[in-house]
This record gives structure tokens, C-alpha cells and sequence, in this order.
């Protein structure tokens, strides 16, 4: 970076001052026709420009609020710095959105002007088009489809670049103009409106200011040492929160690149051609990754699985004390450096993550196991804990400072305390500035002396690193009195690479019971290893050697509780194997693919009654939504498991239930 | 660097002078038989520019070998076969290939052991200029030819949304995505005449789904005047502006899809059951 720290308040001043101080260095590569398209930060800011100033001529204007619909494209980061630069205000939303959950949050944001990628996007919103009255003009990148469309309504990207380019040639001051706006404009404005994906009903638009927006990401680019030299692949949903300040956001203060895939089916190929610096990833894609190598690596030839099975313990012994820069012994280095010759080295290249200097993982638990294979191939896996409403940091692990259990300490210039009751509670530079029009809702979350509620129970340990329990309303007790949190059995459960997806019960009943889904990839290959036939999703989850196996699974996360004091009183009693995988299209997940827990409550209320009744089967009929929207129905007899109970000592059982 | 994505020339079909609406191809009181067995007796239709036609009809038909009849494979005994308002009447199919008239296959044929980029690749041989010699040397025109043609085939796999199988053998794909990259291979020739043979068969719902949409894209991207064989009726009715329907070899119907559902001989043909049961089917439905 540039020797002294410029002090800026906008992210389009950032991107004047990049096009001066790293003009000719790449700002965004777009893998397109089979070819890494780029555009240095010089020809990026005229890509913006021309866009913000055709949109000016449309009509956009400063406190606009303009919807962004697509993938991630450089179009449509292009597009969200161009409304910036008019002091308009961009509201993502998640492309794979449903047309109705699509015209809610248009209509709540009172968006005059929508910007999309493709003709699907644009279906969608004609769809609504009567719930959004507010809507004029839908601006679409790709034209493909959509040249019979009345356009009256309809503009494509490249028309109004166009006549942005034509409008700075009529008015010879209009760039400079622009540029001045630019200049003048106010850290106060809004930066951007981030919805939440809804995990909990209907969808809240968090407003972030410009000003705490950069920084924020300035001060987390800085605890990472990021710079210009560095870049990362966008493949993370453009309206979520994490794609936006990992890549955006930090993208403009610290002049990285950012590298957005040919599609969602090419990211594990580009991400191999690209070799990011800085990676972030939830836990499930890494749980993914390892899936994958284990599954590869059973059926490679034997000298290879010899290999492998001997350099990885290898890692395992030495892999983070070398990482972390602890004393080990020569032999140890020896090893371990051979290792990185033959399996590491390789390995890390296959998966795309050689170059990484610094990775995070966050959204959800991760597994010991999971997290220390990661990291003893050399890879710099850290954890952070973050919130839309904070602009994402809150807490983040520092090098050498990693453990698999916890998020780190707070973030740099963050405050965060533990309330009460247990809740986690946070104050940052980057925090929200409100829910828009919901007044109610804004009050409902800050504490009267300007403190974020986050909802997540959890406590700080001994080294001062954050722990996160489960989402605070979740944590409920059993009618024996003892400590229950849905969450934690969950990732016990989820752990095992069988298991996709776990729902605990438990709150105001006798005893603990769950919902399991399995992993199709993970059992499927199991299934093809032993010669189970199947045909559906369904018939493999009712398999009786199915049930063997997650019942073993079971039985060893029941071994675990038992020696938790705080957890050993919620043991599981009673399992099945749902008879389909839980989706988002049903409302199941969230589209961050989290469990609403309370919505598959009420779904599955039979089962639910039958895992507490003592029957050992049930019938059930589940409506399921197609990709296409059609609906139809799911009729299936669903098993019921007992599970072995471990014995827990006198003594910490009464402290659990007092 | 450059600023724009280096879009290739890629047009999908190629002018061939005739207006949308007017007549690309004639056939006229063609009859067509292999020894004593007739496959085609006396069919005449037209195809325009521009149109999506289908050819229906039930198993052993003539509908294959009427597509056969069109692409120069066979030589019909009797009548003529105007294309482009020229009249021909032997020719061999790489003529027919030269002309702009490509074909998919009812059965795949790919090189199973090419990768998606390759086989469509092979779908530009007829639009390649150099000759062996500069192909041989590589270095200069031919390898300034083969970035362009490489272009194109790049545009196709954008059009049909196969980037995450470019480089991966077509033997080892489903068999919906290669019949995808079967089309991909007939595009490559930038045709002005697309011929389908049973683009769907074996196809699930969604696949199916997918194969109408690029079906009616390529028309409407690229003008692309397409004949098609295809079984399932829903796909017919909803994709095509014309059919044409045999049965024995005869043509027994002829006109726009609406009117086909309701040509007592076409019912007859396929369902072989009195009309007053078809009929009450029909209510009920």
C-alpha cells in the first residue's frame, strides 16, 4: 500500500484514488468464452463511469434506492460502485431468490430502477410486476432471450454505458462533474441495503453508512495485511453480506483483485486456474473438499494411498506447529517438508488453494478434525464471527492464534461483551444504522447504550477467544431440568461426513430426538462400496444398513455429550432418517442453507409426535416444491430409532440442572 | 487487457440470401424405396426460412429417412428437392454439409473419447479454409484460423451453458448433456438448416425442459431454420410453427399444431381407436 494511509470516506473515492495509485494492476478478471477477461483499475473506473453517468440520464439519483439481481459478475460490481458514485443505494438480492420472496424485498425497498443479469431474473420480476408499483425501469446484462420483450420497461446494460459515453461526449464537463461529486460526497450517505437472508420470517433490510462501511474494511484488510498484489475469486451469493465485504469492500481499500468464475458449476475449476491469495469459504464447502480427497484417495492405487495415508499423519503431528511457527524437531521439518513434496504441495494445487496466505471459515461450527486437516497442509485456516447488522466482523482469530472451538477475539476497533443472560453483544465501526422502515424492529435489537444484540448465546474462554453456543432463543431446557441446545447436538451430529443436516428437539420435552438427513455423495459412495442398491434419495435414507450406520453415529455423539457437564443431559433418545433432503425451495433452509428450525417444526409436527409417542414407524405425505415451481407430493413410511443413553456421573448432572 | 470481452464473429447461421418466410427448402412428390419396400411414397412440403418444422409420425414412418432424403444420405427415386431455390438431385452429403444443412443424431454419434471443446470443434472442418499443408506447419494462417474457429465454438458453449464440461470427455457425460453437445457440434457449422432427429428421446422431464428452451433460442438468437423428428407430442405442439405428419411413407397431414390435434387421419395414425373414444379421452383430459 501507499505509504501513508489515505483517509477516505466513500467507496467510490477509492476507486478514483486505485485508478491513480494502481492504475495498470488488475482490479477484476471475469472467466468469459473460455478466457480470463481483465480490467486494471484504470479501465474500471471508465467501465463506471460510463455506467453511472448513463444511469444519471435515466434518472437515478442521490438516496435512490436500485435493486442488483444476478451472479457475480463484474457488470454487476460495476453496477453497485456506479450507483455509489451518484449516492444512490444498492440493494442486492439473492439471485436464486423465488419471484415472491424477489418482489417483497423490491417492493420494501421502494426501488424505482432494478439491475439483472439474465432474462430469468427479469421473467421473475414481470412476474410481480403488480406488487412492485413503485418499479420503472429494468436494466439486464445479458440480452439472450430477450429481444421479443416489450421494452418499453426493458434496457440492456450496454445501452445505457452507451449512453453514458455518449453524454460525457455531448458535455465535455460532464466527467469532471462527476468525478467532483464524487469528491464532495458524504461519509454519512448509505453505502448499500444488505437484506438478511431471513432465517427468521420475512427478510430486514440492513442500511450500512459509507463512512463505517470503509472503515470496517479497512481495519480488517489491514489485520490481514491485504494488499494490491492479492486476489480473490467471487463465488459467494452477491446480495449476502460476506461476499460484499470480503470481496467489494475490501476489494476498493486495499486494491485486491477480484476474480469472478465463468459459472456456479466451473467455481472448483477456476478456482485452481486462479490461485487466490484470500479465500473464504463456510465450513460446508470445506467439509466438501474433504469428502471429495477421502472419497478419491479410496479408490487411488496403492502406493498413492500409501503415500497419503503417511504424509497426512505427517501433517497431523507437525502440520500447525510448523504453520504457526511453534519449535519443532529437525526430523519432524524433514518429514513434513517431503510430505509437502508429495502430497501437500499437489494436493493444495488440485483443490486451488496453494497461494492462500490467509483463509477463513465461518457461518457455522467446524469440526476439529475438519479445520486441523486444513491447516496442517500448510493452509492459514482461521475463523471469524460475524453479523449482516455488523458488516460482518465481529470477532476474528489473529495467525498463530487458531483453535477449532472458538471465533477468535473481537475484531480490530470492536467491542463486544457478554450481556447477562448470556447473549453476545457487539459495538463496531462498521455497524448498521438501522432495519429500513422498521423503526420497531432497530429498537427490538440495540441495547439502550448503542450495543448490537446478536441473538447467539456464547461466552469467552479462558484466552480470551469468543465461544458461540446457538442462537440465545434456541437454548431451551429438557423437562428433566437439563441444559438443551439444539445447535450443539446438531454439529455433533453433522460432523460425521454421513450426515448432511441434523434437527435437534428437545425444549419443554422428556428428552432429546432428531431429524437426520444424510449426505447423498458421501452415502451414495458408501452404498456403491457395499453393494447397496438404490434408486432414490428416499429408499437409500429408509436402507436398514443406513439406519446401522447413523445409528452408530449416534451412539458415538451421545459418548461425546456424556462427557460435556454442561451438555450430557441432552443425550439423544430417538432418531430418523428424513425421507428427503431438506431444501430451501421448501422453505426448510434458509438460502444461506440454515435450518428454520421453527418452520420444520410445524412440517413435520407427525413426526415429531411419533419420535415422542414410542411408535416405531410413521406415514407421512410431504408436499415438495420442483425447480420449477410445480409442487407435488412425497409419501413415505418413516422409521424410528431407539438410541443407547450413556450414563453420565452424579456430579455434573446436578449442575447441569440447576 | 483488453475491455471488452473478445466476442467472436460468431453469428450462428449464415446468410444465405433467402428472406424469413420465404421457402428454403421444397420437396416435391418425393417416393423413395429400398428394393420393394417403400419408406417414402409421393411426400411434398416445404420448409421456410426462419420456421420450427416438425416431422411426426408413428414408428417405421419415414420420418428418419425423409431427414436422410433432405441431408443427401439417400437419393430419392422420384421427385425433386429444391434448397435454397436451387433443385438438386444426387448429391453426397459433405455437399450437403458445405450447403449449411447439419444434423444431430437419433442415436448420439460423438467421438466418445474427445472432449465437449473437441467434437464441437470438429463441427467447423467444413468452414476451415487451410489447407493440409498450412494446418500441417501450424504457425501463421492456420493457427490465426484455428483462434477464430476456436472463438466461435466458445460462443456455442456459452449459448448452451457447457463450461463446466469443456475439457471433460463426452463419454463420461450424461447422456442429456451429450445430446446437448451433439447440438453444439450441429451449430458449429453455423447452419442455415438444423435437422433434429429425436433431439428428446430418452430424456427426463427436466432435460426435455432445457432441450425446447435451446431449441427455441437458437431459432430466435439466430434465425436458425430447424426440421425436427421428436415423439413426444406435448414438446411438438408447444415448439413447432408447422408439422408435417407421415404414417406408411404417406404425408397425411400438413399445417400449424392446432390443426394437426384435431386431423382425424393423424389421430387415426397414432392411436388406432375409433374417434368417439378419442373423443371422450379428449373431454376427460
Amino acid at each position: 500500500m501507499a505509504g501513508h494511509e489515505p483517509k477516505l470516506d466513500t467507496f467510490p473515492k477509492y476507486l478514483l484514488l486505485n485508478a491513480e495509485r494502481f492504475g495498470a494492476l488488475p482490479a477484476m478478471r471475469h472467466k468469459d468464452f473460455g478466457i480470463w477477461q481483465s480490467w486494471s483499475w484504470k479501465e474500471q473506473l471508465e467501465e463506471v463511469r460510463a455506467l453511472s453517468i448513463g444511469l444519471e440520464t435515466l434518472g437515478v439519483a442521490h438516496g435512490e434506492r436500485v435493486a442488483v439481481v444476478g451472479a457475480n459478475r463484474p457488470r454487476l460490481y460495476w453496477t453497485i460502485a456506479a450507483l455509489q458514485c451518484l449516492g444512490a443505494v444498492p440493494v442486492p438480492v439473492y439471485a436464486d431468490a423465488v419471484a415472491e420472496e424477489l418482489a417483497y424485498v423490491l417492493d420494501h425497498a421502494g426501488v424505482k430502477f432494478a439491475v439483472v443479469q439474465d432474462q430469468e431474473q427479469v421473467d421473475k420480476i414481470l412476474s410481480f410486476s403488480e406488487k412492485i408499483p413503485n418499479l420503472g425501469m429494468i436494466i439486464y446484462d445479458e440480452e439472450r432471450g430477450l429481444g421479443d420483450y416489450d421494452h418499453s420497461r426493458l434496457i440492456s446494460y450496454a445501452n445505457v454505458q452507451e449512453a453514458g459515453r455518449r453524454q460525457m461526449e455531448a458535455d465535455r464537463s460532464a466527467a469532471a462533474r462527476w468525478e467532483q461529486n464524487i469528491r464532495d460526497a458524504s461519509g454519512d450517505d448509505i453505502s448499500i441495503m444488505l437484506y438478511t437472508s431471513g432465517t427468521t420470517g420475512r427478510s430486514k433490510g440492513v442500511v450500512i453508512g459509507a463512512a463505517a462501511a470503509v472503515q470496517a474494511a479497512v481495519d480488517t484488510a489491514k489485520f490481514d495485511h491485504l494488499n494490491e498484489h492479492d486476489s480473490v475469486l467471487a463465488y459467494l451469493p452477491l446480495a449476502w453480506v460476506g461476499d460484499h465485504y470480503l470481496n467489494y469492500a475490501q476489494g476498493y481499500v486495499s486494491g485486491f483483485c477480484v476474480n469472478c468464475p465463468e459459472g456456479p458449476e466451473t467455481v472448483t475449476q477456476d478456482l485452481r486456474e486462479i490461485g487466490p491469495t484470500f479465500y473464504f469459504a463456510p465450513p460446508r464447502v470445506f467439509e466438501g473438499l474433504l469428502t471429495m480427497v477421502t472419497i478419491r484417495m479410496e479408490d487411488a492405487g496403492r502406493i498413492k494411498k500409501w503415500l497419503y495415508n503417511k504424509y497426512i499423519g505427517v501433517a497431523r503431528k507437525y502440520g500447525e506447529a510448523i504453520l504457526e511457527g511453534r519449535p519443532v524437531p529437525l526430523s519432524g521439518r524433514i518429514s513434513y517438508a517431503l510430505g509437502e513434496l508429495f502430497v501437500y504441495g499437489p494436493l493444495k494445487n488440485t483443490l486451488g488453494l496453494s497461494k492462500v496466505r490467509v483463509a477463513y471459515t465461518a457461518g457455522e461450527a467446524i469440526g476439529e478434525d475438519l479445520f486441523s486437516f486444513f491447516r496442517s497442509l500448510g493452509i492459514n485456516l482461521k475463523q471469524l464471527y460475524g453479523q449482516t447488522e455488523a458488516f460482518l466482523y465481529v470477532t476474528c482469530q489473529e495467525d498463530g492464534a487458531v483453535r477449532a472451538d472458538a471465533v477468535g477475539p473481537a475484531a480490530p476497533n470492536v467491542d463486544v461483551r457478554i450481556s447477562e443472560d448470556g447473549e453476545v453483544q457487539f459495538k463496531s465501526p462498521g455497524m448498521f444504522s438501522g432495519y429500513y422502515l422498521d423503526d420497531a424492529k432497530t429498537a427490538e435489537t440495540m441495547t439502550e447504550d448503542g450495543y448490537v444484540k446478536t441473538g447467539d448465546a456464547g461466552f469467552f474462554d479462558k484466552d480470551g477467544q469468543l465461544r458461540i453456543i446457538d442462537r440465545a432463543k434456541d437454548v431451551g431446557r429438557l423437562n428433566t431440568g437439563a441444559l438443551f441446545s439444539p445447535k450443539y447436538v446438531e454439529n455433533v451430529l453433522k460432523f460425521f461426513p454421513n450426515i448432511k443436516e441434523a434437527v435437534a428437539f428437545g425444549h419443554d420435552r422428556d428428552f432429546c430426538a432428531v431429524f437426520i438427513n444424510i449426505d447423498l455423495t458421501a452415502v451414495g459412495n458408501w452404498a456403491e462400496r457395499n453393494n447397496i442398491s438404490y434408486a432414490s434419495y428416499q429408499e437409500l435414507a429408509s436402507h436398514p444398513r443406513v439406519y446401522e450406520m447413523i445409528a452408530a453415529h449416534v451412539d458415538d455423539t451421545n459418548l461425546k455429550l456424556s462427557k460435556e457437564p454442561m451438555m450430557a443431559g441432552a443425550q439423544i433418545k430417538r432418531f430418523l432418517v428424513l425421507h428427503k433432503e431438506l431444501d430451501a425451495d421448501d422453505g426448510e433452509l434458509t438460502r444461506t442453507q440454515k435450518v428454520r428450525r421453527g418452520f420444520i417444526g410445524d412440517r413435520y409436527g407427525e413426526l415429531i409426535d411419533a419420535l415422542y409417542d414410542g411408535s416405531t414407524e410413521k406415514y407421512v405425505e410431504t408436499e415438495v416444491t420442483y425447480e420449477d415451481g410445480r409442487k407435488g407430493k412425497l409419501r413415505a413410511t418413516v422409521k424410528i430409532a431407539d438410541a443407547k443413553v450413556y450414563d453420565v456421573a452424579a456430579e455434573p448432572m446436578r449442575e447441569a440442572a440447576e | 487487457m483488453n475491455m471488452q470481452p473478445a466476442r467472436s464473429e460468431f453469428t450462428g447461421a449464415r446468410d444465405d440470401g433467402i428472406a424469413k418466410g420465404d421457402v428454403l427448402l421444397d420437396v416435391k412428390n418425393v417416393s423413395l424405396a429400398f428394393g420393394g419396400v417403400k419408406a417414402i411414397t409421393d411426400v411434398s412440403f416445404d420448409i421456410l426460412k426462419g420456421e420450427i418444422r416438425a416431422i411426426i409420425g408413428p414408428n417405421g414412418a419415414g420420418k428418419t429417412s425423409m431427414l436422410n432424403v433432405i441431408n443427401g444420405f439417400y437419393t430419392p427415386q422420384q421427385g425433386t428437392i429444391t434448397y435454397r431455390g436451387v433443385p438438386r438431385h444426387s448429391m453426397r452429403t459433405t455437399d450437403a454439409a458445405r450447403q449449411g444443412i447439419s444434423r444431430t443424431f437419433q442415436n448420439i454419434a460423438l467421438f466418445r473419447g474427445m472432449s465437449t471443446l473437441d467434437n464441437i470443434m470438429t463441427g467447423r472442418i467444413t468452414l476451415q479454409k487451410r489447407n493440409l499443408f498450412w494446418q500441417g506447419l501450424w504457425w501463421g494462417p492456420a493457427e490465426r484460423e484455428e483462434i477464430e474457429h476456436r472463438r466461435a465454438v466458445e460462443a456455442i458453449i456459452d449459448f448452451l451453458e457447457i463450461e463446466h464440461i469443456r475439457k471433460v470427455p463426452v463419454g463420461r457425460l450424461p447422456y442429456g448433456l451429450q445430446k446437448r453437445v451433439e447440438l453444439g457440434r450441429a451449430l458449429a457449422a453455423e447452419p442455415s438448416l438444423l435437422l433434429l432427429d429425436e433431439p428428446m428421446a430418452g430424456m427426463n422431464l427436466e432435460e426435455k425442459e432445457d432441450m425446447s428452451r435451446f431449441i427455441l433460442d437458437v431459432n430466435n438468437q439466430f434465425g436458425t431454420t430447424i426440421a425436427l423428428i421428436e415423439h413426444d407430442m406435448g414438446v411438438v405442439m408447444d415448439i413447432s410453427d408447422r408439422i408435417v405428419v407421415l404414417d406408411y411413407g404417406r404425408k397425411i397431414g400438413d399445417g400449424k399444431p392446432d390443426e394437426i390435434a384435431k386431423n382425424k387421419d393423424v389421430i387415426d395414425a397414432y392411436l388406432g381407436v375409433p374417434h368417439g373414444e378419442m373423443d371422450e379421452e379428449q373431454q376427460t383430459a
